[in-house]
């Protein structure tokens, strides 16, 4: 459904992206995951027409996003990542205008709205100013315009941002059942949301793509670099110095009495070996334990590393 | 197309109408206005009072005394208020982000500029409407010409409407709406000073930049002609203003 080949961005020397691949089938709900500036942003500018790329080549639905922009507008669904509401309309007429730019049919304008409200809980407030509403649902206001002419294509910059808790969980559901009839793209730095509403994760840096697949997959992927935390009860450097230097370390970090040791990705089990030599150079192992690496420290690592 | 362009221009027009800007234009260019066509009447009635006294002849007609005085200030009246229609059209639209609901739905730029534009076109020729009570007025108390009456209005749309595309175009380059009226204000201003420079220009220069005057091309509204050569004129000059536009919106996305 969405494919793109080399995709290029630079604002003046700087490239915003660089060099990106990736391609997300019909119906699939694909997160793009990254700290801010990684991209995410200006990657679904182009992917929805706002801006053009530098270089490379993007398609949606078999169209050209550059030479057949009108087509692509037509099925895509857009929320960026400040949600574009009028404050003097009401949340109504607000979302019937966005329904007439998208082109629904006049006598189905109406029904699509009613739909649209419904589905972001906002049948309430539909005859409130959108300058008063809350963030949130403000928030959901911006969402119900990218669902209101039922795209095939929804690309949703942050769409949980600032909602509470309880329409966050509403939103994810959500997005959730989109899925299948809709083919969802959505960014966030928020890694629980990834987590929980996508299949597959993108995970993008500085411009470019680290990572790119199923989120069992990736943690599968970092958990072979396991870190193992002690606390001694005299640490010294000469013991430290020999921690490093058993087969299979990555490295040894002291704070104190607390040690952390990190495994090199692919080492074979060795906890006997750390816990051995921590204790003949006197060092006292009091407590040992594996760290479980979490998301966030997957998402960190893998945004951290200096790129090759 | 034309259904993009009334979808758009539909939704500012009736924006004018939620905040007090619209109200407050409307409003105060009818005060000034109606002031004006007093001031303007009675003066009219005691010249003519005065001719008759005196018997100086027929005196000053409807037409010279109180039509092209009018209509002529109500350009520079417009001169002062079209930044303040056109200031928030994309500026506006840009500082509140919605302008990416615009770009990214399926609308050519030539929709969206041409809508904005005709939003604008909409509030000035409900404010020109308005006037129409002064020929009423005219009609019912005296016997003024058709003819340069409606030209006046023709040539007062058309030259405001220059001011309309320049205000397009300014709002456009700047998200800040001061800026824009700003620059739109100067630009009317340019244009209607550069006839002061032709007096004191050569023959070449003089007719160039009387060529470029807007005011210049008034005259003949102003006496009951409708001059094709100043109808094409106007129609340029608010043809490139909105293709500036164009260009400009769609450089934005380049960078």
């Amino acid at each position: 459904m969405i494919q793109v080949s080399h995709l290029t961005k630079l604002y003046g020397p700087r490239p915003a992206v660089n060099d990106l691949n990736f391609e997300v089938k019909k119906g699939e709900i694909v997160g793009f995951l990254g700290p801010n500036g990684a991209g995410k942003s200006t990657t679904m500018k182009i992917l929805t027409g706002f801006m053009p790329a530098t270089d490379g080549k993007a398609t949606i639905g078999g169209f050209d996003v550059f030479e057949n922009p009108l087509d692509v507008k037509r099925n895509v669904g857009f929320l960026p990542e400040n949600p574009p509401v009028y404050p003097e309309m009401q949340v109504f007429d607000y979302l019937e205008f966005a329904a007439q730019l998208h082109q629904v049919r006049g006598d189905l304008i109406k029904r699509a709205v009613s739909t649209a409200l419904e589905k972001t809980a906002l049948g309430d407030v539909r005859n409130r100013l959108i300058g008063n509403l809350s963030k949130g649902y403000r928030q959901r206001v911006g969402l119900a315009q990218a669902l209101v002419h039922n795209p095939q294509v929804l690309i949703l910059d942050e769409p949980t941002v600032g909602l509470d808790p309880k329409q966050i969980i509403e939103i994810r559901e959500l997005i959730k059942s989109l899925g299948g009839d809709h083919t969802v793209i959505l960014s966030s730095h928020i890694l629980p949301e990834v987590t929980a509403t996508c299949q597959r994760i993108i995970v993008i840096s500085r411009g470019q793509i680290v990572a790119q697949d199923t989120l069992e997959q990736l943690t599968t992927r970092i958990k072979k670099g396991l870190i193992y935390s002690l606390v001694v009860k005299t640490p010294s450097p000469e013991g430290v110095e020999a921690l490093r230097k058993i087969d299979g370390v990555g490295g040894v970090t002291s704070a104190g009495t607390k040690l952390v040791v990190e495994l090199k990705p692919g080492a074979k089990e060795i906890r006997d070996k750390i816990v051995e030599t921590a204790v003949s150079r006197g060092m006292g192992v009091l407590e040992f334990s594996a760290e479980r690496v979490s998301l966030e420290e997957i998402f960190l690592q893998l945004t951290t590393v200096e790129q090759a | 197309m034309i259904n993009n362009i009334w979808v758009v221009a539909r939704r500012d027009f009736r924006a004018y109408f939620t905040s007090p800007i619209a109200y407050i234009i409307i409003a105060g260019f009818m005060v000034i206005m109606g002031w004006m066509f007093f001031f303007n009447l009675s003066h009219f009635n005691m010249q003519n009072m005065q001719y008759q006294q005196y018997n100086m002849g027929k005196g000053v007609s409807i037409t010279e005394g109180i039509i092209r005085p009018l209509y002529g200030n109500m350009n520079v009246i417009f001169l002062f208020l079209v930044p303040f229609i056109t200031m928030r059209l994309f500026a506006e639209e840009k500082k509140l982000h919605t302008i990416e609901l615009l770009m990214t739905a399926p609308l050519t730029l030539t929709e969206i500029i041409l809508g904005k534009f005709f939003s604008a076109f909409l509030l000035l020729a409900v404010m020109l409407g308005l006037t129409v009570i002064y020929p009423i007025i005219l009609f019912a108390t005296g016997n003024p010409e058709i003819g340069p009456i409606v030209s006046n209005y023709i040539g007062t749309l058309l030259l405001a409407s220059c001011y309309l595309s320049t205000g397009v175009l300014f709002s456009s380059v700047t998200e800040n709406q001061i800026v824009a009226g700003a620059l739109t204000f100067a630009a009317g201003m340019f244009f209607w000073l550069v006839s002061w420079a032709t007096q004191s220009a050569g023959p070449v220069w003089g007719d160039l930049l009387n060529y470029l005057s807007l005011i210049s091309h008034y005259n003949n509204f102003g006496m009951g002609l409708v001059n094709s050569s100043d109808v094409f004129y106007y129609l340029s000059f608010i043809g490139i203003g909105l293709f500036l536009t164009h260009r400009v919106l769609d450089s934005y996305r380049w960078r």
